[in-house]
């Protein structure tokens, strides 16, 4: 009887945050394209509905009804499956970020966190390392140079910016002492970690950018050089299913920002998830922002930020953190 | 070192400049609520114009129809008892037509003219074809004044041969021998 409640409650608590990521995600689309529009002194999108508020509704309805193409030379099987890795693992990676305090319903404990694992980090460090083959497979799979080129490009890249995550993120671990998502939150219950770690919290936004594949670091897609990049032969709702994995990525690592130095759902007067979803919109925000500024990266400067000036750099954070730690 | 902070001086500057714009006023003008008022001269939907006495100018010449790049206009030319010629029927595809105004600067009598009227989309391809009624306005357009037959040397209700602007009367050939 037990188990069959704690089964329920589980169901109920996936049901809500798949429906609340992928709400999100339509309506981040929308937030992005006014943003920037208003960022290029435009409107952007604001003809379906009022403000443009049908417009995510409009979208998805077109990439659901649009023709599926899969190429004649495609590897077929590879090719169908890549997008679902892509968006299945952004998805995956939400399951270990705590959105609240635990609550109490009649006498039980129901924890604010899909799971609470004690390797909370290493599993989203996992998930994020598998979505690159969604991106490199897809390209591989799609038969055309375009696409091999931004798959190459992006497990390149990602792999690179890999490394340079994990490692701006080692001091938060040696403060928190722990790899769990819901202790590292616990850790920030003074002060949030950002105000210690201002290095890594910058490496970290730098290194998420570049794991998202957003505006400076999008490489793997470069419209103008190579059309689209990994999801060039990509049609409908397989494309949808990229775009949206890119998009709960965008969202998991605001969210992770958030645990990891802004204090994830803590602050006063509203409700932990509101705080929680009100960091990730910031960090969001700030993404579009830097979107709205900078160009695209060469590759040459892709890989010498990443292996020359921010790997060197947590390295050494790592070992003042460590340092100060021992004193 | 210094190469490090004037890189972030840069990047600095640059997110300045996008922030500010975030609070200017977007540029946009929103097209069906704003019409920006166009050109006299701008290329669009075609019309047939009258000359001031209200006849048609169409003289069935054939030369727009020629000079067409894309073959949109097509007609059939006949003659009035009066003299003058007209199209019995004049149609343009505006489905094919491409604005580029070719007809208008070879029309011999200002006829056809384009004018900045743009919003002719339709649904259905077909009803893009205007016929001669379609077509014919009845303004002279940007030529107001002009009217082929009161120059051409064309015998019309207008006058006989000498009597348009510009034309001498017609001289006996055999008495002006030297």
């Amino acid at each position: 009887m037990d188990w069959l409640i704690g089964f329920i409650i589980l169901v109920i608590k996936l049901g809500v945050v798949l429906v609340a990521l992928l709400l999100v995600a339509a309506y981040l689309v929308l937030v992005e394209r006014k943003f920037l529009a208003r960022l290029q002194i435009r409107y952007g999108p604001n003809r379906a509905g009022k403000f443009g508020l049908l417009q995510p509704i409009a979208d998805s309805i077109k990439m659901m009804l649009k023709e599926d193409i899969v190429p004649a030379a495609a590897d077929r099987m590879i090719f169908l499956l890549a997008p679902a890795v892509v968006a299945m693992t952004a998805l995956l990676m939400f399951a270990v970020v705590p959105f609240g305090n635990n609550w109490m319903i009649g006498g039980k404990k129901i924890p604010l966190v899909i799971s609470d694992l004690n390797i909370g980090l290493l599993f989203v460090f996992a998930m994020s390392s598998l979505g690159v083959y969604g991106v490199a497979l897809g390209g591989w799979a799609s038969n055309s140079k375009y696409s091999l080129l931004g798959g190459i490009r992006g497990a390149a890249q990602m792999i690179s910016y890999e490394l340079s995550l994990g490692l701006s993120l080692v001091p938060v671990v040696m403060l928190a002492r722990s790899f769990s998502l819901v202790d590292i939150v616990n850790a920030q219950a003074d002060y949030p970690f950002i105000l210690v770690q201002p290095l890594s919290f910058v490496i970290f936004i730098l290194s998420a950018m570049a794991e998202s594949k957003r505006i400076p670091f999008d490489l793997p897609e470069a419209e103008n050089e190579l059309g689209a990049g990994y999801h060039t032969e990509y049609s409908g709702m397989r494309f949808g299913l990229f775009f949206l994995g890119e998009y709960v990525h965008m969202q998991v690592l605001g969210a992770l920002t958030a645990v990891f130095f802004l204090g994830g759902w803590r602050g006063p007067f509203l409700p932990p998830p509101v705080w929680l979803f009100v960091k990730i919109i910031l960090v969001a925000l700030v993404m579009i922002w830097i979107r709205g500024t900078l160009p695209r990266l060469r590759y040459d400067q892709l890989m010498a930020l990443g292996w020359k000036v921010l790997i060197p750099l947590s390295l050494l954070n790592i070992i003042l953190t460590g340092a100060i730690l021992l004193i | 070192m210094t190469e490090a902070i004037e890189a972030l001086k840069a990047l600095a500057i640059g997110l300045a400049t996008t922030f500010k714009h975030l609070f200017r006023k977007p540029i946009t003008e929103e097209y069906p609520e704003y019409k920006r008022p166009l050109p006299v001269r701008t290329r669009a939907r075609i019309i047939l114009t009258r000359d001031p006495d209200g006849h048609e100018r169409c003289v069935a010449c054939y030369l727009c129809s020629a000079v067409c790049p894309v073959s949109c206009i097509s007609m059939q030319s006949a003659q009035k008892g009066d003299g003058r010629r007209y199209a019995t029927w004049f149609r343009i595809n505006f489905a094919r037509c491409i604005y580029c105004g070719l007809c208008e600067e070879a029309c011999p009598t200002s006829a056809i003219q384009l004018t900045p009227n743009f919003e002719t989309c339709e649904k259905d391809i077909l009803k893009l074809v205007y016929e001669k009624e379609d077509l014919l306005v009845d303004h002279g357009g940007k030529d107001k004044q002009y009217c082929f037959y009161k120059y051409a040397g064309i015998i019309t209700d207008i006058g006989d041969k000498g009597d348009h602007i510009k034309e001498d009367k017609p001289v006996n050939i055999k008495s002006n021998m030297p």
